[in-house]
């Protein structure tokens, strides 16, 4: 009796003992996520962006952006700016496509105020705008073939945007910072001999995309890395608030350039809004590359339809916008971008609210990057296009 | 080696004295070569710029220069670094490069080891590297180390196995694995019983040949297969906690790797220090042979390096898809085919 219970516990024991290693045995071999803190300090991200990756292996649990690294304070600081003093600090929110930022603002500005610019400055100011939309699309594209690893396509991006930057700076001073728009039309007339080398550069703007048609989108593994990665459905991309090329890679066909035109010249030349059902990053990419195409189209018809006449509309010299609330909104570059102006009678805005278009196309990270692999968080976020100072202001 | 071709008795110090030298300067004499020539000049005029022009003419010293700035800079590591690991990583990178170059021949007599299995050699110590790349991920306690470590290792040895399986098709039409012999193999050969140009076996190997570019295109960790170093998402992969002298002997390495590889290309493939027109028995090749095999390494390596800046990069997923259900069946049939036109003709 005694003996069996003896050999009984012993086997008890064995067996809690035999238990107790295989449950350490499991804790060991039980694998815990990685999570890697992609930035703020990173290649990849252009200024300081943080995503906080969960993964496992390489493959992303979750992924939540974090921003404000780079939060400058635009609102606050409009709020001690004359409105003629905003246009210079605004440029600097997406700095590659400048001359973009100033327009919504300017138009609102102009809502409130109840002028409206001459003719000539509507054209001046769409070309402009679009030229800013082709340096900065060509740059987008070319940054992403870098994020994928070719080293080739961006110097050969760098090179051409030279051609419209040129221009820019033929008519406004400034590469990068035009700070050429005002309230009621633009700062100067363009220079003598600005159209026809506008329309060179133009020409060489065609031929950049397709150079860069042929040597990135042509490329099979551009097309392996980007045909069905990062897909966003219409109806998500519409509930995130998305904007630009962004939603019209996933296939919705809204483009405020045509849908509100005011202000602005785009009816007057015959242009085409570019969708792409598929809503991955290789349509993303490619909405931008034909709207910079489109872009150079619309350019040139606006030049041949130039009309004369002041750049100019009569504004009293010291502008004292009066008691109101204004919203515009463009198609910017990166997306759509809005001011609304609060506006208390005085030399300085009350309150203004910027509404820019890459903080809303980032808030959908954490929705596409579930379930992709690491090398794709890097390719969706290139396709995504965004500008550090477009999501921190 | 030396004492044959200069036929005079040298003590085993001055020989072995001749052989490091030697080894030093065909180790860093074509990755030198490689880094001015192809990184400095041939990416920057492909990239429509000039490249380095201030230092020395033509910017040739840039090198010189940069290696004084990597010797310069403090030689970093990390508080929670698995220190010995760390430290040796790049020793052993290099040491596969070194061993690597032990069997490749420069003229008929001038080797430094002939080994009557000379490729199979190549082929085992070239996976040395490997473990130093390990190495380097594990101990540099690092995330992005760690991850470009790991896809290092899945990467390198997923890529041996098309490399070796395109080199067998050369030996079993030379019908030899020492390297020498397949040089003197192909130097004598004849192209339906025209014997001009002998038969590099580019010509009936040439699947072969793009196969094994393929593949030391991955061992290479060079685009499109760079994910181990892929600086857009890891950074520099396993070399980012590196720095200083450190950092520069993975840079070396890298690069002389890339000129042995190279190396071992132009010998299976291109007739190593053969040239058409000048009977192989020559005593004339131990001067002329390095600098033909030089200057096949440099034609070797120019694709190497057009496809590195032109290419984008795989993912990790794609490139093991591309290895093994792509490059490895069609080594095989390469290898089925060879086999059966050896017997026939």
């Amino acid at each position: 009796m005694t003996a069996t219970t003896g050999a009984n516990e012993r086997d008890q024991l064995a067996y809690i003992a035999a238990k107790a290693a295989d449950s350490r045995v499991n804790v060991e071999l039980e694998t815990e996520g990685m999570t890697l803190n992609i930035g703020p300090q990173h290649p990849a991200t252009h200024g300081t962006l943080r995503i906080v990756a969960r993964l496992d292996g390489e493959q992303v649990i979750s992924a939540d952006p974090v921003m404000g690294y780079m939060h400058r304070g635009y609102e606050k600081l409009t709020e001690v700016r004359t409105y003629p003093q905003v246009t210079t600090l605004i440029n600097r929110i997406d700095w590659l496509g400048s001359f973009a930022n100033e327009v919504p603002f300017i138009l609102a500005a102009e809502k409130l105020m109840e002028v409206e610019a001459p003719p000539r400055a509507k054209w001046i100011r769409t070309i402009l705008f679009e030229m800013s939309r082709i340096a900065n699309n060509l740059l987008g594209l070319g940054d992403m073939a870098a994020q994928l690893g070719a080293v080739t396509p961006v110097f050969y991006a760098f090179r051409d945007r030279e051609y419209v930057l040129n221009q820019v700076e033929a008519v406004t001073g400034g590469r990068f910072h035009p700070n050429f728009d005002r309230i009621g039309g633009l700062k100067d007339d363009i220079p003598a001999g600005w159209i026809a080398s506008t329309k060179d550069s133009m020409v060489k703007m065609r031929e950049a995309a397709d150079e860069l048609e042929s040597l990135v989108f042509g490329n099979e593994i551009f097309t392996a890395r980007t045909r069905g990665i990062g897909i966003i459905p219409a109806e998500v991309a519409l509930e995130y608030g998305m904007s630009g090329a962004n939603l019209r890679g996933s296939g919705v066909d809204w483009d405020l350039r045509r849908d509100a035109p005011e202000g602005m010249a785009y009816n007057e030349a015959d242009w085409k809004v570019w969708t792409h059902p598929d809503g991955d990053s290789y349509a993303r990419a490619w909405v931008r590359l034909q709207e910079m195409r489109e872009g150079t189209y619309i350019v040139d018809q606006l030049l041949d339809s130039l009309p004369s006449g002041p750049v100019m509309a009569k504004v009293p010299r010291i502008i004292k916008v009066p008691e109101g609330e204004a919203f515009v909104e463009t198609e910017n570059p990166l997306g759509v971008m809005g001011y609304y102006i609060v506006s208390k009678g005085d030399l300085v805005p009350f309150r203004v609210k910027i509404r820019s278009a890459s903080f809303n196309n980032i808030a959908v990270v954490p929705w596409v990057l579930k379930g992709v692999y690491v090398p794709d968080i890097i390719s969706i976020l290139a396709s995504l296009y965004f500008i550090l100072g477009d999501i921190d202001r | 080696m030396i004492s044959s071709v200069l036929a005079v008795e040298l003590a085993y110090w001055q020989q072995t004295t001749l052989r490091v030298i030697g080894g030093l300067v065909a180790i860093l004499l074509p990755a030198g070569g490689l880094v001015y020539v192809y990184l400095f000049k041939m990416m920057s005029f492909m990239q429509s710029r000039l490249g380095p022009m201030e230092a020395g003419p033509y910017g040739s010293m840039q090198l010189l220069a940069e290696v004084g700035k990597f010797l310069q800079k403090e030689d970093i590591i990390p508080t929670k670094a698995d220190r010995f690991v760390f430290l040796g990583a790049p020793f052993v990178v290099l040491l596969s490069t070194f061993l690597l170059l032990l069997v490749v021949p420069f003229g008929p007599d001038a080797w430094f080891v002939d080994l009557d299995t000379g490729i199979y050699f190549a082929m085992a110590v070239s996976s040395i590297s490997v473990i130093g790349i390990l190495m380097a991920g594990w101990g540099s306690s690092s995330k992005y180390s760690l991850l470009g470590g790991i896809r290092a290792a899945g990467q390198l040895i997923a890529y041996e196995l098309p490399m070796i399986l395109a080199v067998l098709g050369v030996v079993i039409q030379a019908g030899t694995l020492n390297m020498n012999e397949i040089v003197f193999a192909q130097a004598n050969g004849e192209i339906f019983g025209w014997g001009g140009i002998g038969n590099p076996y580019i010509i009936t190997q040439f699947v072969g040949f793009m196969l094994f570019l393929v593949a030391i295109q991955a061992e290479l960790t060079q685009p499109p297969f760079d994910m181990p170093v892929a600086e857009s998402e890891l950074v520099a992969g396993y070399m980012t906690e590196y720095s200083g002298l450190r950092f520069l002997l993975f840079f070396i390495g890298e690069f002389a790797t890339a000129g042995v590889f190279s190396a071992i290309a132009a010998v299976l493939f291109l007739g190593g220090w053969y040239v058409p027109f000048l009977a192989p028995e020559h005593n004339l090749y131990n001067v002329l042979g390095p600098l033909v095999l030089m200057a096949k390494i440099f034609g070797v390596a120019g694709l190497i390096f057009w496809f590195r800046f032109t290419y984008p990069r795989f993912r990790e997923d794609q490139l093991q898809r591309l290895a093994w259900k792509f490059l490895i069946p069609i080594a095989l049939v390469n290898i089925v085919a060879t086999g059966v036109l050896k017997v026939v003709f």
